[in-house]
């Protein structure tokens, strides 16, 4: 019996350790452990955030060129409809009863209990008639965002374009964005996201375990009102910027133009371009599509990732580091025969001028002067140590901007390249001297540079000795914030006084009868420039001219490249003039307004061959091919309207696709 | 001296019992209260909802309990057949006459009030039990005995079964504790701890390596023993059986168990998680007491309460609103009370002079523990969902008055210790 009595104590101690066990569970899932208590706010509280508007961006005259547009999205709670006439949302809508129907499954997929997308960025007729039956469909609820509009409908490829946010977005961003947020995902909209983005606001809503709202939380004290982004007042001149995109219509190239004192891009231009306004709203992920799969590649930001030799626009650097070294003076002549010999390779100048100086070697963009130039400062100290020389004269020119990124607020810049010394080393081994990179002085060979690079260097001769930094926001939001970055001065290395007789020559390039560019002559306005011809190992030579205006205290410095497009002074230096004169007088004057239409009318768009046809071209196709080619190129270099021949039988059959990203889209 | 207690009805009786009882009546309706919305513009108190009809459920409770010490306890003694078997017959009834309510047939309507007889056989079997063992001093060496009392549990658990409530039907199990302390071999408890082991080991580990591991043991065991011939015996006998059970209990499993029952014990273990369907409960069960954390949100202050997070939350899942709205503390003060409960019925167990009190002690303290250890472990996710009632918490009628008689019966046995019964 007294045994049977201890078993009073075995039944008790049972007693406590499951006691025990079951406070030990608790002190873990009630102390230890936050997840329960983490996962009971998310049971009951929602978050219903407000989008801010993103900030807008003015050009520099204050003129609105990116601004905000309402739309409304009808959103669904699937599980809080309830039967209703499908016939009467799809005519509000404009769209199918099966419409009706699937996106109701697609909505139901996504979720059952939380409002979704029924139909995005419904029509504000569809809104309005909308508003008069909603009573009638419980469940639905309209939601408004804003969407990019751009009023000017140009500069596609600066401004870049907003898009839904991606998993990889979301995972870079520290928590900031969340499924269905937008992100500026390139041009403007992306470097200056930060500002644009505004805050987002938060509704705190308490849900029961029915889902339904039971008020807001805690009074509303943990709520935040969203925040519109910051404005943006960019340093682009909205009516050069159109004149620019207009003029460059059916052509390839690139427009840069700055103001050289404060380094504000004035015109960027990429062309083909698009229209901004085809990458918002409902059709973006097809026009996208459309733009990627272009053969034009008008998703391409030329004017900062085109690559171009300088060409003869680099003479003007040659000469001002010839300068600065000593190796020649303004007044030194050098013969030039009609080509110049570099050991036995012969480079070929257009013309032939006899004893020649730097002023008119500059306006003539004669080719043997600057190999004379460059032979000069490569051999100063002597046949032996031109590898080091080279090297010196390769970092003077980096200084002006070649070889590296200007750090534009662009995203996705490329810096070109420009060969160190090591470079020819691994090519040629030691055996190599100024005669094998020639080509360097007149801007050819192993050098390429971004549109921007070539007006920056153009903006340091304007300036006369410095540049600023390149940039497209000149400030931000209401304090005007600038960058710093974006106002210090970067000097070149080369002395003030040097850059006179370099200017003289450019001045007499567009302003003397012997000049290449003098046809684009601007009354009244002294424009210094130099036009050049870029040799292109694929098809026709590249137009390109360079220039800034006035001579005194320039105010717009500019680089064009027309890919193509022959001779420079043809079409890069009258299109320079044009949209100089547009900036400088506000208005193009006289006979040029019927130049300025002629030139919107070329269309320069190289041919494009399907190559998945295999068209074989006939002898006689490729000669009609040739000569009218060639009657091109003579007629283009005098000007004669009656240029455009008619294209050849096998360039039709080819069937071109035609640009015709530009139509309204509101017409589609 | 006998006479004078019987005039005194309330002599001897423990005090401190009836208080732990009422204090945790008060805190049951206190959360059944918090367990629903509260509008406000509601009326200050409104008897047609369930705090209400709790309220008059304590109150009926409270008087059905003190008028039980009225009676002599001898009765009960005399009468634990004939309750038996009434209790027996409601069974019956119940499956035939019986309403359907969540799928089982558990309730005889009689007016506006439900009855349920599976709560009511608990204090007739516990009474008949204590009758057997009072008359027959069994000490459990034998079949017959063991038979016996096998018999006067298995009856009524097998009807409950048929219902089908597990639930209810489990906690008739309890009742191995009293026969444990009047002699039945602790080897009974080790080997249904040891069913349990390796029902569970069944599922977390593969066959082969538990048979591996029951082969070890016995191996050892063996060789410890190996001048023991029948002890060698014995264990081979047990490792056979045990490697059988892995293997029936696996098929049993599978036919015996319903899909919902299997869910349960699956989420339990683990080995499924299912945050929609059957975890649903106990997921937002775990979800609403952690979140009470140290010292909880406050009276009716519990998102998960209040906004119905958690299902049947007043009847079965009354633990979450408590570990919601008092936290860790009021969690251990509740399990404190019934600790304090269950240990003080014990001891006044044992100080009966009758086999009869003793046994009928241990029976309703055991059925308590039963139901307490199962409901809390549920609500907190170490006990597969099982839906039987925390006594005098949960809400409802039928429960709160059949554990009230269950332990009144006993306080008044209790206040009769000093005579013979």
């Amino acid at each position: 019996m007294e045994q049977l009595f201890n078993r009073k104590y075995i039944i008790q101690g049972l007693f406590i350790v499951i006691a025990i066990i079951l406070l030990a569970k608790l002190f873990y899932i009630q102390i230890i452990s936050d997840k329960a208590f983490v996962a009971a706010e998310s049971n009951v509280l929602k978050k219903k955030f407000k989008y801010p508007a993103r900030g807008a961006i003015l050009d520099r005259k204050m003129r609105v060129i990116v601004q905000n547009e309402p739309v409304y999205d009808l959103m669904v709670i699937p599980n809080e409809v309830k039967s209703f006439d499908t016939l009467a949302l799809a005519n509000a809508l404009d769209i199918s009863v099966d419409d009706i129907r699937k996106n109701m499954r697609k909505a139901r997929l996504k979720s059952n209990y939380q409002s979704t997308p029924f139909s995005k960025q419904i029509s504000v007729q569809s809104y309005a008639r909308l508003q008069e039956i909603m009573y009638r469909f419980p469940g639905f609820s309209t939601q408004d965002r804003t969407i990019r509009h751009y009023p000017d409908s140009v500069g596609g490829q600066l401004f870049g374009y907003v898009k839904e946010v991606n998993q990889d977005d979301i995972d870079k961003s520290d928590g900031y964005y969340r499924s269905g947020d937008y992100i500026g995902k390139s041009g403007l909209e992306r470097s200056y996201e930060e500002f644009l983005r505004g805050e987002k606001g938060v509704v705190n809503t308490v849900y029961d375990a029915k889902n339904i709202p039971q008020g807001s939380y805690a009074d509303g004290k943990y709520d935040i009102n969203a925040i519109s982004g910051e404005r943006l007042i960019s340093g682009i001149d909205i009516q050069v910027q159109k004149l620019g995109e207009e003029l460059m219509t059916n052509k390839v190239g690139a427009v840069v133009a700055i103001e050289p004192s404060s380094g504000e891009i004035l015109a960027m231009i990429s062309s083909p371009g698009y229209d901004p306004n085809l990458l918002v709203g409902k059709s973006q992920g097809n026009n996208y599509m459309d733009l990627i799969g272009n053969p034009y590649r008008p998703s391409m930001v030329r004017p900062i990732q085109g690559y171009y030799p300088p060409g003869s626009s680099f003479k003007p650097i040659d000469a001002l580091i010839g300068l600065q070294e000593g190796v020649i003076d303004p007044n030194m002549t050098f013969n030039c025969p009609g080509y110049y010999m570099a050991g036995n390779h012969k480079v070929k100048c257009e013309h032939v001028d006899g004893n020649i100086s730097m002023r008119r070697g500059i306006a003539r963009s004669c080719n043997t002067y600057f190999c004379h130039v460059f032979q000069k400062l490569i051999t100063k100290n002597g046949m032996k140590n031109q590898r080091q020389t080279y090297q010196d004269w390769r970092d003077k020119v980096a200084k002006f901007g070649f070889g590296s990124k200007l750090d534009i607020d662009l995203p996705f810049e490329k810096k070109g390249y420009f060969y160190n010394a090591d470079h020819y080393d691994k090519i040629y081994g030691k055996r190599w001297g100024y005669t094998t990179v020639i080509s360097q002085a007149i801007g050819q060979g192993e050098i390429t540079a971004t549109p921007l690079q070539i007006a920056n260097a153009m903006a340091i001769i304007a300036n006369r000795g410095y540049y600023i930094r390149p940039h497209l926001i000149k400030a931000m939001g209401d304090k005007l914030l600038v960058k710093k970055e974006y106002v210090t001065k970067n000097y070149v290395g080369v002395d003030e006084k040097y850059f006179e007789p370099v200017i003289d020559g450019m001045q007499e390039a567009v302003n003397s009868a012997w000049g290449t560019a003098v046809l684009s002559r601007i009354p009244d306005i002294i424009m210094c420039g130099k036009t050049g011809t870029v040799q292109n190992s694929r098809g026709k030579n590249h137009s390109v001219f360079i220039g800034f205006a006035p001579r005194d205290n320039p105010k717009i410095a500019i680089a064009v490249i027309v890919e193509n497009a022959g001779f420079g002074s043809t079409y890069a230096a009258p299109i320079a003039s044009y949209m100089v004169e547009k900036y400088l007088n506000g208005a193009v004057s006289g006979n040029r307004v019927a130049q300025v239409e002629w030139m919107k009318n070329q269309n320069l768009l190289p041919l494009l061959i399907d190559k998945s046809k295999k068209l074989k071209l006939t002898k006689a196709d490729s000669l009609i091919i040739r000569k009218t080619d060639s009657l091109k190129r003579i007629n283009d270099s005098l000007r004669l309207k009656a240029a455009t021949a008619k294209r050849p039988i096998s360039a039709q059959l080819v069937k071109k696709p035609t640009i015709t990203i530009k139509s309204d889209p509101n017409k589609k | 001296m006998i006479q004078q207690q019987g005039n005194r009805f309330f002599f001897n009786v423990d005090w401190i019992t009836v208080l732990i009882y009422i204090l945790l009546c008060i805190i049951g309706f206190a959360n059944i209260y918090a367990s629903i919305p509260h509008p406000d513009n509601s009326a200050a108190f409104d008897f047609s909802s369930s705090y209400g009809k709790q309220f008059i459920y304590v109150i009926s409770g409270l008087v059905l309990g003190l008028s039980l010490l009225l009676f002599d306890g001898r009765l009960f003694n005399v009468f634990a057949p004939f309750i038996y078997g009434i209790t027996l017959i409601l069974l019956i009834a119940v499956l035939f006459i019986g309403r359907n309510v969540g799928g089982n047939q558990a309730w005889i309507p009689i007016g506006s009030f439900r009855l349920q007889p599976s709560e009511f056989a608990k204090f007739g079997t516990a009474l008949l039990i204590a009758r057997y063992v009072s008359t027959f001093s069994p000490k459990f060496r034998d079949f017959k005995s063991i038979f016996i009392v096998g018999i006067i549990v298995a009856a009524p658990l097998v009807l409950i079964m048929m219902q089908p409530d597990t639930g209810s039907a489990l906690v008739f199990l309890a009742f191995m504790f009293p026969l444990y302390r009047e002699g039945l071999s602790g080897y009974f408890l080790l080997i249904f701890l040891g069913m349990i082991v390796l029902f569970v080991a069944d599922f977390l580990v593969p066959v082969s390596i538990l048979i591996a591991i029951i082969l070890t043991i016995s191996g050892l065991f063996i060789y410890a023993n190996k001048r023991k011939q029948k002890l060698i015996i014995t264990t081979v006998f047990v490792t056979l059986i045990a490697i059988g059970y892995l293997f029936v209990v696996k098929i049993a499993y599978e036919k015996v168990l319903q899909q919902h029952q299997r869910n349960r014990i699956e989420l339990m273990l683990g080995l499924k998680t299912d945050n929609k369907g059957a975890g649903y409960n106990v997921i937002q069960s775990q979800i609403a007491i952690g979140s009470g954390q140290a010292t909880g949100r406050g009276f009716l202050q519990g998102t998960q309460t209040k906004y119905g997070y958690v299902p049947a939350q007043s009847t079965d899942f009354i633990f979450s609103t408590i570990g919601e709205e008092w936290g860790f503390l009021g969690c251990s003060v509740v399990i404190g009370l019934y600790i304090f409960l269950l240990l003080r019925l014990i001891n006044l167990a044992e100080r009966q002079r009758s086999t009869f009190s003793r046994v009928y002690g241990y029976s309703v303290a055991c059925i308590l523990f039963f139901h307490i250890f199962i409901n809390i472990g549920m609500t907190i996710g170490i006990i597969p969902v099982i839906g039987i009632p925390l006594p005098f918490i949960s809400y409802g009628g039928s429960s709160l008055w059949s554990f009230t008689i269950l332990l009144f019966i006993f306080l008044k046995l209790d206040s009769n210790r000093m005579g013979f019964i």
